[in-house]
């Protein structure tokens, strides 16, 4: 009988400790198809973020590092500047990030750090139990926020990709979901890219992707998909933001 | 073996790269600025990287990484400077990789002063990060000293997996002295069991890592940490005694006060008095045992520091209250003379100013 | 036989080369060496001095409080570094910009017009060297050659016209009488 569907082989055969319905399995499985296909286990480090993805460094099966909050892209600079030879990806979410870790998102941005930046955008704090992230939307009620967050006290969410296309430095910057399968399909394809174009020693790329929290939103996984849909995404637009192929390769 | 004059910066950076450092990541800051500016010029030219890095910060994390792949690397700061890297230095000691940090102190607290301090004893020895661990401290006193323990650290690092400190301050990093870099390679550690270079698909995946989620777990992971911390304090010790063997009066100092400290103990030599220096070459470990060698026949110890008198703590439990240990400094920058620290041996030796 | 040696003036002077070719002097004739600068801002503009100890001794505290031979380049330094030379020590000042006079009989103090005698000789911020001369025919520290193997040391090749002009600034505070 053909097999029609397995488990990536650089995904660890552990069970993960996501919580149900949380979609960092989906994302998880597909860095690791793209690490399959293109046949990078050997040769790939990972570094995780603090957050609910900490755990990360036990199932890829590729080599891990542990960062300290926020400073995932400056651990990778340190890896991709010893050994150029390497793969390396940073997992991060929101809070990693776009908060306590944005001097180091900038940073590699502007050095175009070869490397791919794995970006999980959840809008809270998951790990510690839903607090407001700097995504989360205004309105947004979190542990922090009992009434809503409110701009006039706790500021606009961060756009990032928009940002970080705003910089010569960034090669490639997309956002996309996971909230159906063509859009699934279409981050595995932002993914495969972002890995391509560090091969091919294009510079730093970004893939945001648009994700869900049941727990800390207090809804089922079913509602956080039409969250997810009806808030997030007109908040936060899916689509390329910045594509040095696109332009010719040029940086301007 | 030809002798050069170089800052002691300058030497510091030049050793690093024979000793095989193949990675620096720093951050601008007065007075180790010659060091990092040497290296921006000569690692590309010899196969090694160089990066200024958008904070003290991100420049340690950095170290981290590199060190994870298992690659000799090093960050250099001052003062406030090292403040903002104690985060990262306490992952790195969590994650038993090596590394070397250098801190060319100034004085402090808050932004301080640029002028030479050994105010940063307390932080490098007792209290750089959060959570039970130590780093191997060295303190040279003299610009061929710098050279010769900047392998001895990557040494060391690598052989206990630890992060390494050499405490330098403002007098030692812009002082320059003849130098002779010894012909040594400093010898490489085996690090294929845990760094994180990639498996190449013939090996289970390593993870370098200094979370431990499970309370019993993470007590085993520092109590093994402090079973190698032991073998350290046994076997790794340092010191320089000078003149202690009759002496009635020793004087402790470390680094760039010892310089001075040896004048004036010259000096009172000179007057009869009979005083010895002993100098602490690891600060931690501090070595104990050689301290109460040096004062068999002591009456009185005097700790002479740049700082309001920290290393004196470590005088004291050393000596375990069996000898009054008085203290002269002089801090924020400013150096003491030979003549004020012999002021304070002629006091102990009963001829008060 | 240990010198402790302070040079002192602005930042701009050439107090720390001027050093610095006492200490390569030193280094070509084996001896013990600290060469210590004062740092930072006061590099840029503001007060500047220079400790160089010369011994066939290790040296000590590398920070000279007491010097035997200071060289001051201009009134500040002169005033307040002067009272700090030790008896029977020795004082190079510049009198084109030092208005004061030496105040002390336990010396021997040097006044060598260096700015005016560089300014004539087309030996524009020489007056370092110029009173380095001086210091070398007054002690018979280091030779002119040695001194020339020092400038060659320290002189970069695309400043290497300048190891000439600055012998014969060397040469000018050696004849200065």
């Amino acid at each position: 009988m053909a097999v029609v569907f397995e488990r990536p082989k650089s995904l660890c055969d552990v069970r993960l400790h996501y919580c149900a319905g949380c979609t960092h399995g989906i994302i998880h499985r597909l860095v690791c198809e793209v690490i399959d296909e293109m046949g990078l286990e050997g040769e790939t480090v990972g570094v995780c973020p603090v957050g609910c993805s900490v755990f990360a460094y036990n199932y890829f099966n590729c080599d891990m590092i542990e960062a300290p909050h926020g400073r995932a892209p400056a651990v990778a600079t340190g890896v991709k500047r010893a050994k150029p030879e390497l793969t390396v990806f940073t997992y991060q979410g929101d809070g990693d990030l776009a908060a306590i870790g944005t001097a180091e998102t900038v940073h590699a941005a502007t050095r175009s750090e070869n490397i791919v930046v794995i970006f999980v955008n959840n809008g809270t704090y998951g790990m510690t139990g839903g607090q407001m992230a700097p995504t989360t939307l205004p309105g947004q009620v979190t542990t922090t926020t009992p009434y809503g967050r409110d701009p006039k006290t706790a500021g606009y969410p961060v756009r990032v990709c928009e940002m970080l296309a705003t910089l010569t430095g960034t090669s490639y910057a997309v956002r996309t979901a996971v909230d159906t399968v063509p859009h699934i399909r279409e981050t595995k394809k932002a993914i495969r890219k972002a890995f391509e174009m560090q091969k091919a020693g294009k510079g730093f790329s970004i893939v945001e992707i648009l994700s869900t929290c049941p727990s800390n939103w207090g809804l089922t996984p079913k509602e956080s998909i039409k969250r997810l849909q009806e808030e997030c995404i007109p908040y936060y637009p899916l689509g390329v933001y910045k594509d040095i192929d696109q332009e010719g390769g040029e940086r301007k | 073996m030809e002798k050069v004059l170089m800052k002691g910066n300058e030497a510091l950076a030049e050793a690093a790269i024979r000793a095989g450092c193949k990675c620096f990541f720093g951050y601008p800051i007065t007075p180790q600025t010659e060091l990092s500016e040497y290296l921006s010029k000569q690692m590309p030219k010899r196969g090694g990287v160089f990066l200024q890095a958008e904070s003290e910060v991100a420049a340690i994390n950095m170290v981290l990484g590199a060190a994870a792949t298992g690659t000799r690397v090093m960050t250099s700061s001052s003062s406030p400077g090292v403040s903002l890297k104690s985060e990262g230095i306490s992952y790195i000691a969590g994650s038993d990789v090596p590394a070397l940090i250098i801190n060319v102190q100034r004085g402090g607290p808050g932004l301080g002063g640029i002028q030479p301090s050994q105010a940063d004893y307390w932080q490098a020895t007792k209290g750089l990060g959060h959570g039970d661990f130590h780093l191997i401290i060295l303190a040279p006193n003299s610009v061929q000293e710098v050279v010769n323990l900047v392998s001895k650290a990557f040494e060391l690092g690598e052989t206990y997996r630890t992060p390494v400190m050499l405490l330098s301050d403002g007098l030692l990093g812009q002082m320059m002295e003849p130098v002779a870099f010894p012909d040594i390679q400093a010898n490489e550690a085996d690090k294929s069991g845990w760094a994180a270079d990639g498996t190449k698909m013939a090996r289970p995946h390593h993870i370098v890592n200094s979370l431990y989620i499970e309370a019993n777990d993470l007590e085993e992971i520092v109590r093994r940490r402090y079973e190698r911390y032991a073998k350290i304090e046994e076997t790794e010790t340092m010191a320089e005694c000078y003149l202690t063997d009759d002496a009635e009066i020793v004087v402790t100092a470390f680094g760039a006060t010892s310089r001075i400290v040896k004048s004036a103990v010259n000096k009172a030599r000179a007057e009869g008095i009979k005083v010895g220096m002993f100098r602490p070459i690891t600060l931690w470990p501090f070595p104990k045992k050689e301290l109460n060698t040096a004062c068999a026949n002591a009456k009185a110890v005097l700790s002479v520091e740049m700082s309001m008198g920290q290393m004196i703590d470590d005088v004291k439990l050393a000596l375990n209250c069996k000898l009054p240990v008085s203290f002269y400094g002089r801090t924020g920058g400013v150096i003491p003379t030979p003549n004020e620290v012999l002021d304070e041996i002629r006091k102990l030796n009963g001829g008060a100013q | 036989m240990t010198y402790e040696i302070l040079l002192a003036g602005f930042g701009g002077q050439g107090v720390l080369f001027a050093g610095k070719l006492l200490a390569y002097c030193a280094l070509f004739e084996g001896k013990e060496i600290s060469w210590l600068p004062s740092y930072g801002p006061e590099m840029r503009g503001g007060k500047c001095n220079c400790s160089v100890c010369i011994s066939d001794e290790p040296i000590g505290s590398p920070k000279v409080l007491e010097p035997d031979l200071l060289v001051a380049l201009n009134g500040p330094s002169f005033e307040a570094f002067l009272p700090t030379v030790k008896p029977g020590g020795k004082v190079f000042a510049d009198s084109s910009l030092i208005d004061a006079a030496c105040d002390r009989t336990d010396i021997d103090c040097y006044m060598v017009p260096a700015t005016q005698m560089a300014d004539d000789n087309n030996l524009q911020k020489g007056a370092n060297i110029i009173l380095l001369g001086k210091l070398l025919s007054e002690t018979g520290l280091f030779s002119p050659e040695t001194v020339r193997k020092a400038l060659e040391k320290n002189t970069p090749a695309s400043r290497a016209h300048t190891i000439d002009n600055n012998m014969r600034a060397i040469q000018l505070g050696m004849d200065y009488q």
